[in-house]
């Protein structure tokens, strides 16, 4: 169980944070062939409410399936921020939205702060692509998979005629995250 | 080597039952089982198959034993609200010697419970929900390339002993991905019914001298059929006279109580030198292995056994343990079902203790470790 590294996706039902991990475990899993396991939690409602999805990678066989220590945890609300940052382990990092996370809770973690809805609607033209741009945002943090099989992943369960726009989103997040840390 | 895939544990199941040969699907959306019958809506219209939505959980039941009966394998999937109200024409199945896979994604209840939240509570429903005595096959995989081939081994099972098969599986490996890879096409068995090989004028549906598991025809293949849930003689016509009766309940539990070496399978961990068991199912095997690991690693000697099947119930292999470890850890999404019977087949011969949860959580690899430290 030592080297299991886990990221927790959250935020607001709707967000497409389900997806972004499941696009994220595809990519690690299908393409870079490190074990990895998906999972969700979320209520009855479809849209609004706290929701969470949670992908565990490992070079070893994933028993348990759900995180106990989160490595990295993105959170696009305040609701989903408040509401999950105490499982991320000490030395972890806090990734949020910096328009829509402004009370950053304190903890022995690292907070990274990115536009990331505001670049999904500025920069892209659709605030609905802010799940992809996260997922770009966070292959570029956590270096754990390749930028060629996320995308490759994107690309294979995105809807058909939307191809160009999330691989734009993709980059989008991927290059912001990259100067953002090198910074 | 066959075809990769991330894959929900719904959608494996889905993918299984398509292996094994299933043609026919009828059921009625409940979470958090929906998605077997979403992926089946895409992919049986496209071999040919048939998926209806019936009015409500027992018509759904009823089609399948009516698409059965006609030669084809069949299946539904539902959680426990459901589950509940199949459990008439179940019973049916049972006692008609129908081949169908039910599959129940087990969520918290009673009633409505917590639709979107996992449990086990179900597992004693698998073997006495429907009244009367009754032969009862439940598998319970917890990995998603278990439930592919979990699915497929339950059509295997219905098949072969013409009755009813149960797969039963929490929400959270239900709903989980994971890598799976899905075999070509003849590297796992797909076994069929037996059919008459007598002429028309001499077949009787239910001619136990035909061994346990008579062969059984296809409606309108001009063999003559005759299906009740009355107790029945050997052409399938209502009887209600000893010994018939007698002979022919013995005979359908016998089915599944004198095959048990064929149809009970496990998977251990340690077990040789260990101690302490951890008896899991379900994502709580899955919890209980990492918790074996852990201990191991801090010298304490732990062992899993986590039944593939757990009714029958694997009872002579709990005996056997329970002769020789201190204590058997029962973790489980439920106030305390399977432990129960953990304990009948223990006899007191070791300590029994249950771990239980029902709060939406599954029980963690450290629940369980404090628990082995406790009892150790």
């Amino acid at each position: 169980m030592g080297d299991r590294y886990e990221i927790r996706f959250s935020g607001s039902g709707g967000q497409g944070l389900i997806l972004a991990g499941v696009i994220f475990a595809e990519a690690a899993t299908i393409y870079d062939e490190i074990n990895a396991v998906q999972s969700q939690s979320y209520g009855p409602e479809a849209r609004g409410g706290a929701s969470k999805s949670e992908v565990i990678l490992s070079e070893n066989v994933i028993d348990f399936p759900k995180a106990q220590g989160i490595d990295l945890q993105l959170s696009l609300t305040q609701e989903s921020c408040t509401k999950y940052y105490k499982d991320i382990k000490p030395g972890g990092i806090l990734l949020v939205d910096e328009d829509f996370v402004r009370d950053i809770p304190e903890g022995d973690f690292k907070v990274i702060k990115l536009p990331i809805i505001r670049t999904a609607s500025e920069r892209i033209g659709k605030a609905f692509v802010a799940n992809i741009v996260a997922t770009g945002a966070i292959t570029a943090i956590t270096g754990k998979v390749r930028i060629e099989s996320v995308e490759k992943a994107v690309l294979s369960r995105v809807p058909k005629g939307t191809e160009e726009m999330n691989k734009k989103a993709l980059m989008a997040g991927y290059n912001m995250a990259k100067t953002k840390t090198a910074a | 080597m066959g075809t990769l895939k991330l894959l929900q544990g719904n959608e494996a199941c889905a993918e299984g039952a398509l292996y094994a040969g299933c043609t026919f699907f009828a059921g009625y959306p409940i979470t958090p089982s929906t998605e077997v019958a979403e992926y089946l809506a895409r992919r049986l219209p496209l071999i040919g198959g048939v998926i209806l939505q019936m009015e409500d959980e027992i018509a759904s039941v009823g089609a399948i034993i009516g698409a059965s009966l006609a030669g084809k394998k069949a299946m539904t999937a539902t959680s426990g609200p459901g589950f509940s109200l199949k459990q008439e024409n179940i019973g049916f199945g049972m006692i008609c010697e129908v081949p169908i896979v039910v599959i129940d994604v087990m969520r918290g209840g009673p009633s409505t419970g917590v639709p979107t939240g996992p449990s086990q509570s179900d597992i004693m429903q698998c073997k006495w929900g429907t009244h009367g005595d009754h032969p009862v096959i439940c598998l319970t995989p917890a990995y998603v390339q278990e439930i592919f081939s979990e699915t497929v081994r339950a059509f295997n099972l219905a098949e072969r002993y013409r009755t009813p098969v149960f797969v039963a599986y929490d929400e959270i490996v239900g709903h989980m991905r994971e890598r799976i890879e899905i075999p070509d096409k003849g590297v796992l068995p797909v076994e069929n019914r037996r059919r008459p090989t007598c002429s028309p004028s001499e077949y009787m549906p239910f001619d136990d001298t035909q061994g346990d598991v008579p062969p059984i025809a296809d409606f309108f293949s001009g063999y003559r059929q005759h299906i009740t849930g009355l107790n029945h003689a050997a052409d399938g016509f209502p009887v209600n006279a000893s010994p018939r009766i007698h002979t022919d309940e013995l005979r359908l539990l016998r089915k599944v109580e004198g095959n048990r070496k064929d149809i009970i399978r496990y998977e251990t961990v340690m077990l040789e030198d260990a101690e302490i068991v951890v008896f899991g199912y379900g994502v709580s095997g899955r919890s209980g292995k990492s918790a074996v690991e852990l201990a191991r690693a801090e010298g304490i000697k732990a062992g899993l056994f986590r039944p593939l099947t757990i009714w029958p119930f694997p009872a002579e292999e709990v005996a056997e343990l329970a002769s020789r470890v201190k204590a058997i850890i029962v973790p489980e999404l439920s106030l305390g079902q399977i432990v129960l019977e953990v304990e009948r087949c223990a006899k007191g011969r070791c300590e029994v203790e249950g771990i239980f949860r029902v709060d939406g959580d599954p029980i963690t690899p450290d629940q369980i470790l404090e628990k082995i430290k406790e009892v150790g």
